[in-house]
């Protein structure tokens, strides 16, 4: 039962396998695939109570561990729905694409479960590498290779983070002699002022600030956004950052008080995500790209919250992940559908957007109000409880900072809805209208949003017990 | 707990008033049948409307109280409550409000064409959001109603709008969204200060130190002066309002520019006294400039509408300049002068609306000369650009009087130099009226333009109603507002009376 998520995902991945042996069958390869994403999902619930530990205590089975399973399950599920057609890539390879999904889950998984660095390595690793063959998998019919250059920036971005990682894991591992994240932490917490474990951590932090495109390891998101299928970029932006919080929170946490400089450091980071997102988002032509932008400025949301230190803080950082990824879930439902042959979407090319899809245009503009921050949806809550948390701290300046971007933000967000709503079609083609599963889960997913954001307290009390059984 | 009053008569009526038009679009989103979108909008704004009567009849004009309280807790985590109240401040503007929303729609009638069902859903979450601004006693609860109401506004004008509309919705949508952000963080201040409530009436009357009221000060000015707007803030209004189709223009004078004065009596006086006291003097001088800018560009519009945009931006100056001379006469007067404004303004903005019905132009030279053929259409106009000026008799004159004699008792070099500003509207709205009415030798051909229909005159019949009413006899209005002014200003001197002695003493 403990295990239960892990060997589902290995068997859907065995199936679908098994299918990419055959001959390809593009109907059949999607009904499998949504099948086994809905057993995967299933087997996250059933095992959501479930506790203990494994593999000679490296790997930790708990309430918070399965918390994000569920999630990323559903996140994962998600995606599979309203990217079924896979536009971007070719008929050929739909199998070893899902086959590969389903590794790069498997990993994200294991990865919320490790509780020491040899396990956290292998199934960051797992994670990652599936996602690097599937960045280029996109169908090359514009002849632009503009997904062969994401997938080696992708690469080469993801190595170099993993060699800061691995070279802090062998500090970590010289400075205590165990590679036991509990053990590490206990002596970690009385020896901050040492240089040796500051520099340890914040290298082993750089992994996962990769992860989550953190500045300064956030220089791939624009390309491999970019350059990746809508459907792959869909997948990026939203389950592995479920992932890479859930890890960040375990390995935070446990900072204390005493290291004034590596917390300085990451709120330097999250300030500098921050300004860096935004900015940079102002001037991006293609949807996609301004996503990844924004989402770097999320991220840096994100590290606020964790940085407060206190229960109350992680839990809103994972109220803020989890409203996150509904809120993109939502942009790229849209994104998905309205490409025509899987090629990206240009701002403009949403023009009209109200009159060729009603429904499309709705779930966008909530889904992009929402990332703005504007009230009465998930994202406005999430901030405000992220801000509040860190000027109890008393981090003055930052909420301030915060605050400033948020009005940054709201400028490109706007100039999209702006294009959505308030300019013609032209002569631009009406969008087919998705099937009744995509127009199902859109308005799951903006129920989820309004109702994540009119009513929190039952999630952040959620998110907090869940804290709580790792602290 | 004790500035509250639970009314046990009337125990749910302001949250039926919130979700009684939220229900009603929420419910509009599921039908398909234009011509039922507009007769249920109407119903729905109302009976909404008649709802709201009892708040008058039931008010306790002897308590400067909360009345009509509902408290239920919200977050917990958080401490955020949904707590609803009125007091004398904000019963004149939800009034307004309830008045304003079907009248909206009548106008809204024939002029939208487009989208009617959504336009309508849009018109009934406004509302909704608007009342909650003046209702919710807890910070939170207002902020998120505050910037709630952008979305709608926002597709108010971006969509039915005229052919800027993309350049004014965003520009509104920006100003206004931007300049709260540092409100958030004004809340979130005061939420820590002041033992983890967000409460409203907790906040007000406390003894912050005066640098952090200066910051709370400053906060709550952006983003209060972009709504009033006040100048150098006001470049928006003009933009918003010569885009939107009429029913938003309607709202965004008589009620959206409320919530910015509203806020300044809400929350800058009670929370940050000392501040005010010693920022009052920059504030009453942009007052000024704005009245004097707002008239003088009014006098050289050749688009009406931007012509009563730019009047607008002259009478809130009015408004803020009651407020912050901080006496009994100044701010009843500017409370009165905002309901005033809502009243002719919007009624004058449905008048021009029924102009650009028929003519397609919002241009003066295209509208000269309709008196001929529109007698029953300029006599509204007449009564309502008199009342704009504040011509004896009318609900104009009242609040303006009540303003000029506050302001004199507290300064005269001020109260002489927004005179100017008096005369300065009736220049620019005798000389529209001139136009419109007579004309000159090269007036258009005009004999093709029909008169006022039954639904028109039904529209505007209330407003001038109003305006004669408040002209003639504006004691109710005042008796309502009274001892919430009377209590707001007594609370504001005994906590600025000992800044006030240390100067003394500094100086002397």
């Amino acid at each position: 039962m403990q295990f239960l998520p892990e060997l589902t995902l290995l068997g859907a991945g065995l199936i679908i396998f098994m299918v990419s042996l055959g001959k390809t069958n593009t109907e059949l390869t999607r009904n499998i695939a949504i099948g086994l994403g809905a057993a995967i999902f299933g087997a996250t619930l059933l095992s959501y109570s479930a506790e203990g530990r494994l593999f000679f205590g490296a790997y930790q089975v708990d309430l918070y561990s399965q918390v994000f399973k569920t999630l990323i399950a559903g996140a994962m599920l998600g995606v599979l729905i309203f990217g079924k057609d896979l536009k971007g890539i070719s008929n050929k390879i739909h199998p070893e694409y899902y086959l590969f999904l389903f590794m790069s889950v498997l990993g994200l998984m294991m990865l919320v479960s490790s509780v020491e660095l040899i396990s956290i390595f292998v199934s960051l690793e797992l994670s990652s590498f599936a996602v690097y063959i599937m960045v280029p998998m996109r169908d090359d019919s514009g002849k632009i290779r503009i997904q062969m250059e994401a997938g080696i920036k992708y690469l080469l971005f993801g190595v170099t983070a993993t060699g800061f990682m691995l070279f802090g894991m062998s500090y970590m591992y010289g400075l205590t002699g165990s590679t036991d994240l509990a053990t590490i932490i206990t002596q970690y917490s009385t020896m901050w002022a040492n240089p040796a474990y500051v520099i340890s951590m914040m290298m082993v932090l750089a992994g996962f600030f990769y992860k989550l495109a953190i500045f300064p390891f956030h220089f791939w998101v624009p390309d491999v956004y970019e350059g990746a299928s809508n459907e792959t970029t869909a997948f990026i932006a939203t389950v592995p950052k479920l992932a890479a919080t859930a890890l960040l929170i375990r390995l935070i946490s446990q900072i204390s008080g005493d290291g004034q400089v590596i917390i300085n450091v990451l709120m330097f980071c999250a300030v500098a995500s921050m300004f860096y997102g935004n900015l940079s988002a102002l001037v991006q032509k293609d949807v996609k790209r301004m996503l990844g932008f924004s989402g770097i400025a999320h991220a840096g949301f994100v590290l606020l919250g964790i940085l407060t230190f206190q229960i109350t803080g992680y839990a809103n950082a994972m109220y803020y992940i989890i409203g996150y990824v509904l809120m993109n879930l939502a942009c790229f439902l849209v994104i998905c559908n309205v490409s025509d042959k899987g090629e990206n979407v240009m701002i403009d090319d949403l023009s009209g957007l109200h009159k060729r899809s009603p429904l499309m245009a709705f779930t966008l503009a909530v889904g992009l109000f929402a990332l703005a921050g504007i009230p009465p949806f998930v994202g406005f809550m999430g901030k405000f409880m992220l801000l509040t948390g860190a000027l109890k701290e008393g981090y003055m300046l930052v909420v301030i900072l915060a605050a400033i971007n948020t009005a940054i933000a709201i400028y490109y967000y706007l100039s999209v809805v702006r294009v959505t709503y308030c300019s013609d079609p032209e002569d631009r083609a009406d969008i087919a209208s998705p099937s009744l599963i995509v127009n199902a889960t859109s308005v799951a997913l903006l129920a989820a949003i309004v109702i994540m954001g009119v009513s929190p307290q039952r999630f952040v009390d959620f998110a907090s017990t869940a804290v709580q059984t790792i602290m | 707990m004790d500035q509250l009053l639970i009314n046990p008569e009337y125990p749910h009526i302001l949250s039926t008033l919130i979700f009684l038009p939220l229900a009603g679009a929420v419910l509009l989103l599921f039908v398909r049948n234009e011509s039922f979108a507009k007769y249920w909008a109407l119903g729905i704004t109302t009976l909404t409307a008649i709802l709201s009567i009892p708040l008058v009849s039931a008010f306790d004009t002897t308590t400067s109280k909360f009345q009509f309280v509902e408290q239920v807790s919200w977050i917990k985590s958080l401490n955020i409550q949904y707590v609803i109240g009125i007091d004398g401040i904000s019963i004149l503007l939800i009034m307004l409000t309830t008045l304003i929303m079907p009248l909206c729609v009548l106008a809204s009638w024939s002029y939208i064409k487009t989208r009617i069902q959504a336009f309508m859903v849009c018109l009934l979450i406004m509302e909704a959001a608007m009342l909650g601004v003046f209702m919710a006693l807890d910070f939170v609860l207002f902020y998120i109603l505050w910037e709630a109401m952008l979305i709608p506004m926002y597709m108010l004008i971006g969509i039915w709008g005229g052919p800027r509309k993309i350049y004014a919705s965003v520009k509104f949508f920006l100003y206004t969204l931007t300049g709260s952000v540092m409100l958030l963080v004004a809340i979130i201040w005061l939420y820590i200060n002041n033992g983890y409530s967000f409460f409203i009436p907790d906040m007000m009357w406390q003894n912050y130190s005066s640098t952090a009221q200066i910051f709370l000060f400053l906060a709550f000015f952006l983003a209060f002066a972009i709504k009033v707007p006040m100048f150098p803030f006001h470049t928006w209004l003009p933009a918003a309002h010569v885009e939107a189709p009429t029913a938003g223009s309607v709202i965004l004078a008589s009620v959206l520019l409320k919530m910015g004065t509203y806020g300044f009596l809400r929350f800058a006086i009670p929370i940050t006294p000392e501040a005010t006291m010693t920022l009052a003097p920059a504030v009453l001088w942009l007052s000024i400039a704005g009245i004097m800018y707002g008239g003088f560009t009014a006098l050289a519009q050749q688009d009406m509408k931007k012509l009563i945009a730019y009047s607008s931006v002259g009478h809130m100056g009015f408004v803020t300049l009651g407020i912050f001379v901080l006496n009994q006469q100044g701010v009843e007067g500017a409370i009165l002068q905002m309901l005033n404004h809502g009243i002719t303004t919007g009624a004058l903005f449905l008048c021009i609306g029924m102009i650009y019905e028929r003519t397609h132009s919002r241009q003066l030279r295209d509208a000269t000369g309709v008196g001929k053929h529109m007698p029953i259409f300029v006599t509204f106009l007449a009564f309502f650009a008199l009342s704009s000026f504040g011509f004896p008799g009318m609900n104009g004159f009242v609040g303006e009087f009540m303003i000029i004699a506050g302001t004199f008792e507290h300064s005269m070099v001020l109260a002489l130099a927004c005179i100017p500003g008096a005369v300065l509207a009736a220049a620019y709205m005798l000389r529209m009226l001139q136009k419109i009415i007579w004309g000159g030798t090269d007036n258009p051909d005009q004999s093709w333009i029909k008169d006022l229909n039954v639904r028109e005159i039904v529209t505007l019949t209330p407003f001038l109603f109003f305006v004669f009413w408040i002209g003639l006899g504006a004691q109710p209005f005042l008796d309502l507002i009274h001892i919430s002014v009377e209590n707001l200003l007594n609370n504001y001197h005994s906590f600025t009376a000992p800044a006030v002695a240390v100067t003394e003493f500094i100086i002397h």
